[in-house]
């Protein structure tokens, strides 16, 4: 392993630009997450070397005792081809060679970069051997699994001791069975890959079972940078709300004994007093569906914030219903489907919605 | 909704021409007629087939020639179009530069093109006052026109674009993502295009040759105006069939029906790897 891997770059084609700064760490696994079209695959394309950049750079190392390898530094048309960088790619589907066996489709890499047959062979043994598929070698894709077939791809990015290992929603074109056991697999198999992992993914379980910390793109650009854990609790933008199920408003404080904050249209939420916020500093406030109330009359006398709504629609899981409410503020809530019944929740019914000041989380935005 | 209404819909469809609309003889006429058309040639010439004199016809001096040149010349060709014709295939289907659209244009000329027209040109760029020929004689001595060499070369020039044109499809319907990953694995263009595309397109260039191949064996009238016509030197099956037929119609009918037996074993071979 040869350091962190440092990314700065600029990405233009047609009318699409993306930006993104990022460090890449030896060990780690960062998930990008980001709605179509956002520029996750084009960061991808990037950083394998398969699109040129038209500005910042990407270099390897650094520190002590790596010196600096430069892959792409768009100022000086610098640009390491993908195969003098040492990148591995795995896209959703296998891509594997029909014509070869598992061993020979592992194999392909190290043969391409200078080993012997003999040990490139061996070499493919030792990875199969890692993802389990050992006993599958001589087998041609087309007589193996979706999920076998996957594996094998991973080991054959593995095969070359990538510095970078990208993958490409890895896991999306599998059946649901097969997705979370191969999930399991990779988490597994990443764990004792020495190199940097960049994952792109559509799926928030992708993201929080498999990387280290999440990285959101939207428009081409990079919106929000965190921990799992924090983007869960503190989302930056209103995808990455989606994404973790968390309503999100943004607003400006007003402090008080519990800070006040408008919000759109003259709105004003009551929250817990988030530390060290001046008047007038932009918030955002995020509410657990689960914290917000329905009630046919106005919310007792305890809960601050209420306001009436209407039911755009419901979306029922198992115990919990989800609930789209229209009103002064846009807010999903859940609820039990009993209540659901109850309170006949359907679109249009009129009702009050509620949520308790400790119930809403405020941090600078 | 949608499914068992269009299953209505043809099942409908399909007694009413089982039951036999009484309008399709408008159709089934002109239809038959056309098979009689192709048919009927095909079948007086097998009728004419003297079958106990074959082995003799085929073996006379004058068949047996150019039955030996023509395999000679035709498996050459195909060795040349193979060669140049899937690197050619491969830029034509891969090649991003403004310029490939026109080249493509300039070879799919030849497939339209009438064969004697494609003798004068190559006459004009190779014989001895050509364009390349005046040069080639002028300063090394070489002489192409009217040799076997010169054959090759009009076999070359009209069985390359069926070739291209059948592998830069196949090569166009492979997912360029191989050779993505290809490169990140570290394998060169050369190594992609070899181990990768080459492969991945067997069947597209196994129906290429064939196809080039059934078109060098049949050419006629390139290679009689640009090699003209001897014996043992430039003249090949069809145009042995040619000269035949004046001094000795049994070989002639002898040499057809022999290239008619191949060229149903390529369209049987073809139907095997291709169709079914």
């Amino acid at each position: 392993m040869t350091g962190t891997l440092h990314v700065d770059l600029g990405l233009t084609r047609g009318d699409f630009t993306l930006t993104a700064a990022l460090d890449l760490a030896p060990g780690t696994v960062t998930a990008v997450l980001g709605p179509n079209g956002s520029g996750k695959s084009t960061l991808l394309l990037a950083l394998a070397g398969l699109l040129p950049l038209t500005a910042g750079s990407i270099t390897l190392g650094g520190c002590a005792d790596h010196p600096v390898t430069t892959w792409a530094e768009a100022e000086r048309g610098l640009h390491l081809r993908p195969q003098d960088r040492r990148v591995g790619l795995v896209l959703a589907e296998p891509m594997l060679l029909p014509h070869l066996s598992l061993r020979d489709n592992t194999a392909y890499g190290p043969r391409s970069r200078g080993a012997s047959r003999a040990q490139a062979r061996q070499r493919a043994d030792e990875e199969l051997d890692r993802v389990d598929l050992r006993d599958l070698a001589d087998r041609r894709p087309d007589a193996v699994s979706t999920g076998q077939a996957q594996r094998a791809a991973l080991a054959r990015a593995l095969a070359t001791d990538p510095d970078l290992l990208l993958l490409d929603e890895p896991l999306s074109a599998l059946d649901p069975e097969t997705r979370s056991r191969t999930r399991a697999d990779l988490h597994h198999r990443l764990c004792d890959f020495a190199g940097a992992t960049v994952l792109v993914t559509h799926d928030p379980l992708d993201a929080l079972t498999l990387a280290d910390r999440l990285v959101f793109l939207e428009a081409g650009r990079v919106v929000q940078v965190d921990t799992p854990r924090a983007a869960i609790a503190r989302p930056r933008s209103p995808y990455v709300a989606r994404v973790v199920g968390l309503n999100l408003l943004p607003g400006t404080a007003r402090v008080g004994h519990r800070v006040e904050v408008e919000v759109s249209g003259g709105v004003v939420v009551t929250a817990e007093d988030p530390a060290e916020v001046a008047d007038g500093a932009a918030l955002w406030l995020a509410i657990d569906p689960s914290a917000v109330a329905l009630y046919e009359e106005p919310a007792p006398g305890s809960t601050r914030n209420t306001w009436p709504v209407v039911v755009a629609d419901v979306t029922v899981a198992g115990q919990r219903a989800r609930v789209g409410l229209e009103g002064p503020l846009p807010l999903q809530a859940e609820v039990t489907t009993g209540a659901v019944a109850d309170l006949g929740l359907r679109a249009g019914r009129r009702l009050w919605a509620g949520v308790k000041a400790t119930e809403v989380t405020a941090y600078p935005a | 909704m949608t499914t068992p209404t269009t299953r209505t819909g043809s099942a409908t469809a399909a007694t009413r021409g089982r039951a036999g609309n009484p309008r399709a003889w408008a159709l089934l006429v002109p239809a038959w007629a056309a098979v009689a058309l192709l048919v009927v040639p095909l079948v007086a010439l097998v009728l004419q087939v003297d079958w106990a004199g074959l082995p003799e016809d085929l073996a006379s001096p004058l068949a047996w020639q150019a039955i030996r040149l023509s395999a000679l010349t035709t498996s050459t060709t195909l060795v040349v179009v193979l060669l140049l014709g899937t690197p050619l295939a491969w830029m034509l289907a891969r090649g991003t530069h403004p310029a490939i659209p026109w080249v493509r244009a300039l070879v799919t000329v030849p497939l339209v093109l009438p064969p004697v027209v494609g003798g004068v040109a190559l006459l004009a760029a190779y014989g001895r006052t050509g364009v390349l020929g005046g040069p080639l004689d002028d300063w090394l001595g070489i002489t192409l026109p009217f040799t076997t060499v010169a054959v090759v070369l009009a076999e070359v020039f009209v069985a390359m674009p069926f070739y291209v044109i059948s592998v830069e499809g196949a090569m166009r319907g492979l997912d360029r993502r191989y050779d993505g990953i290809a490169a990140t694995l570290g394998a060169s263009p050369l190594r992609t295009f070899l181990t990768v595309v080459v492969p991945m397109v067997g069947p597209g260039i196994a129906a290429g040759a064939a196809l080039a191949w059934a078109r060098a064996l049949g050419e006629f009238g390139a290679t009689i105006t640009f090699a003209g016509n001897f014996p043992g030197r430039t003249q090949t099956v069809p145009l042995a069939v040619f000269t035949a037929l004046e001094q000795d119609p049994d070989a002639a009918v002898a040499l057809s029906v022999l290239m008619l037996a191949v060229c149903v074993l390529v369209l049987a071979v073809l139907r095997r790897r291709w169709l079914t």
